[in-house]
């Protein structure tokens, strides 16, 4: 089934450490490049700014989430409590001042709500979970999880050359350069 | 680091000194050895100990919890010790155990997040592990106090046949929404935070079934930083959501007994003293997991003493003011002038489950007093005792509360001793092989220590390592910490 078309997924080099990854990030975001990533272990500090990537806009999303679990919240224990089903017990009205009343209801919904969309919007975000993707082609690239930090340029950059691209990346302190390929 | 930090500076200069940033990992280990001795415990055959626990863990369970319940369910709740005025005994006792021992979990990973605790990243991985299934233990008991295991649908809002809805003002229904959702956030934190340890697991699998179920499981992560800047702002939303979760699901369960009007449990203090109990408990529970697993597989230069130290402390704390909620319960009995409150207390000191209350004063409140010696925190002897202490001081706490109050209400003509059935030691016994064995499993199957965030405690792995090695005398005198004065100067 498999056809042997490759396409040029981009460079991937190898850099000795953290620090080595945080000065190479710098100069690849200097030279303009768009489409790339750095890989590491760990999170590494300060690497968003190095990369010059904007803040996450996650908390949004989550602010929404949290807000539709308080709305969902309210609306199922006044309907029910109020409107459907008026329970008269422990001496409290079946008015809206029965509010105070549900108020745990309306905290625990507003975070399991706000805990979905932290969940669903950060694999959104991530673009996960997906089955397979070029860069696990790369042996070297196995050790990613391990001991070992990266920067992929992509071949789709307007910016990439197959040589300079890698010349670019050479300067930077990568060793084992390789150009990742993928199955068009 | 002390000798180089001082060699080669202006001697007159007045020195001041900083203590020395504590070494997390001991012995300058590499990013592959964390690798290699957490995945190796996975990948390698587990040592013989973990099947002399883990079968018997599996038969108690099996004949605790499934045969004890499969009996229950066949015959009918009454086969526990419950009657009419005792409606809560031991099922509820062990609901409000399990789910205390849930919480330090979530306050390891969350709240000691917030605040910067670098030192929770060897440890926070099995506490949350320990959290969700102590939550799966806790889960049984209000599950099958019911009565009719098979309505349980009916706790939640759904709309059924009878037009009924549940009564939203109740605690016990807000308890319904507080430990689902707190069962849920645990395992989505939990889950998320081991995705790219999953991916390490998973590149160092040969083809097959297991680096498939792994890989899957890894969700497909890589590692790039485009990930990480989305997974580290998820991860301190998740900390900072579970932060007052956590806070609200004890203080939600010591409601059920807060909002009743029976002597001995209608009072305000029960929220923070249910929640400081519980942080109490479940860091007891984890030092009592993790002390033995440390050295099962050699993991004591990443479970370090300061570790430990630093856990004896927080049990210390959360000890102490246990301590002051008791004398602070006997107060208001007195102080309130309420003859009710005063004898529901008398009763408890002075009635016939003296011994429990007397049970539950020494270990939980005296026992960890021996932690303000330094010594005492350095054996891990001592320190395994008194968490075995607390374990069972914490199980009284709620015995305690529930059975000395509720077989002895308002009307004496109905007061009579509460024994639990053997169906009810039974299940108990049963829900402790069930939490041993999916530990186990855990342990077999799941890296135990967060291998990312351990990575990250090293030194080398910030970006500005090499900057602070370019200028070595900032003016200070570093004094030795803990590890180091602890090994003598070893553990460089």
């Amino acid at each position: 089934m498999s056809t042997s078309a490759k396409r040029v997924y981009g460079y991937l080099a190898e850099y000795e450490s953290a620090s080595a990854l945080y000065k190479a990030a710098e100069k690849v975001r200097d030279a303009g490049f768009k489409k790339w990533d750095c890989y590491s272990p760990f999170p590494i500090h300060g690497l968003d700014n190095a990369m010059g990537m904007k803040r996450s806009i996650l908390p949004y999303l989550v602010f929404c989430g949290g807000t539709l679990g308080l709305i969902t919240g309210f609306t199922l224990a006044y309907t029910t409590q109020v409107v459907i089903y008026p329970t008269v017990v422990q001496a409290k009205p079946a008015n809206i001042f029965t509010t105070a009343a549900f108020f745990p209801i309306l905290f625990e919904l507003t975070i399991l709500l706000s805990g979905f969309t932290t969940l669903f919007g950060v694999l959104g975000l991530m673009g996960l979970p997906r089955l397979n993707h070029p860069l696990f082609a790369s042996k070297q690239f196995k050790r990613v999880t391990d001991d070992a930090f990266f920067i992929a340029v992509e071949a789709r950059d307007p910016n990439f050359n197959a040589d300079a691209t890698r010349e670019l990346l050479e300067e930077a302190g990568g060793t084992n350069i390789e150009l990742v390929e993928e199955e068009d | 680091m002390a000798n180089s930090a001082t060699a080669g500076t202006d001697s007159n200069k007045p020195k001041i000194p900083v203590l020395e940033r504590e070494q997390l990992i001991l012995n300058n280990r590499s990013y592959n050895w964390i690798t290699e001795t957490i995945c190796g415990i996975i990948e390698g055959r587990q040592p013989l100990i973990w099947w002399l626990l883990f079968i018997p863990s599996v038969i108690v369970a099996a004949i605790g919890v499934g045969g004890g319940l499969f009996y229950l369910v066949s015959t009918g709740v009454g086969v526990w010790g419950n009657s009419n005025n005792a409606m809560w005994g031991w099922p509820i006792v062990n609901f409000v155990f399990w789910i205390g021992i849930g919480h330090a979990g979530t306050l390891i990973s969350a709240i000691l997040f917030l605040t910067r605790q670098n030192w929770r990243t060897s440890i926070n991985r099995a506490a949350e592990a320990m959290t969700i299934f102590a939550v799966c233990c806790a889960g049984i008991y209000p599950m099958f106090h019911v009565g009719r295991v098979w309505m349980v649908w009916f706790l939640a809002p759904i709309p059924n046949a009878n037009a009924i809805w549940q009564n939203f003002k109740s605690p016990l229904l807000w308890d319904v929404f507080a430990v689902s959702t707190y069962f849920t956030i645990s395992l989505i934190f939990w889950y998320m935070g081991m995705v790219p340890d999953l991916a390490t697991i998973r590149d160092r699998c040969k083809p097959g079934l297991r680096k498939m179920l792994y890989g899957i499981f890894a969700l497909g992560w890589r590692g790039g930083n485009r990930q990480w800047s989305h997974y580290e702002m998820m991860y301190l939303l998740l900390a900072a959501l579970s932060t007052p979760l956590v806070l609200s699901v004890h203080s939600i369960v010591s409601f059920d007994f807060a909002t009743s009007v029976v002597p001995g449990w209608h009072t305000t203090i029960f929220p923070p003293y249910f929640v400081a109990g519980a942080v109490f408990g479940g860091f007891a529970m984890v030092l009592t997991i993790m002390i033995p697993a440390r050295f099962i597989y050699g993991l004591q230069d990443m479970i370090t003493m300061k570790h430990i130290d630093n856990m004896a402390k927080i049990i210390l704390l959360t000890g102490t003011i246990v301590g002051y909620a008791y004398i602070m319960e006997l107060f208001v009995a007195f102080y309130s002038g309420s003859k009710y409150e005063g004898a529901a207390f008398w009763l408890r000191i002075a009635g016939p489950y003296d011994w429990a209350y007397f049970c539950m004063m020494f270990c939980n409140v005296v026992a960890p007093q021996i932690f303000w010696a330094k010594a005492m925190r350095e054996n891990l002897w001592v320190v395994m005792g008194v968490c075995m202490l607390v374990n069972i001081g914490m199980w009284f706490e709620r015995f305690v509360i529930i059975v000395t109050t509720l077989p002895r209400m308002w009307l004496p003509g109905d007061w009579k001793y509460y024994n639990p059935s053997a169906v009810d030691i039974m299940t108990y016994v049963g829900t402790v092989g069930m939490f041993l064995t999916l530990f186990l499993l855990f342990l077999r199957f799941l890296p135990c220590i967060n291998i990312a965030e351990v990575k990250w405690t090293l030194k080398q792995s910030d970006p500005h390592f090499d900057d602070i090695n370019d200028h070595p005398d900032d003016g200070t005198e570093k004094a030795e910490a803990y590890q180091q004065e602890l090994h003598g100067g070893e553990a460089k």
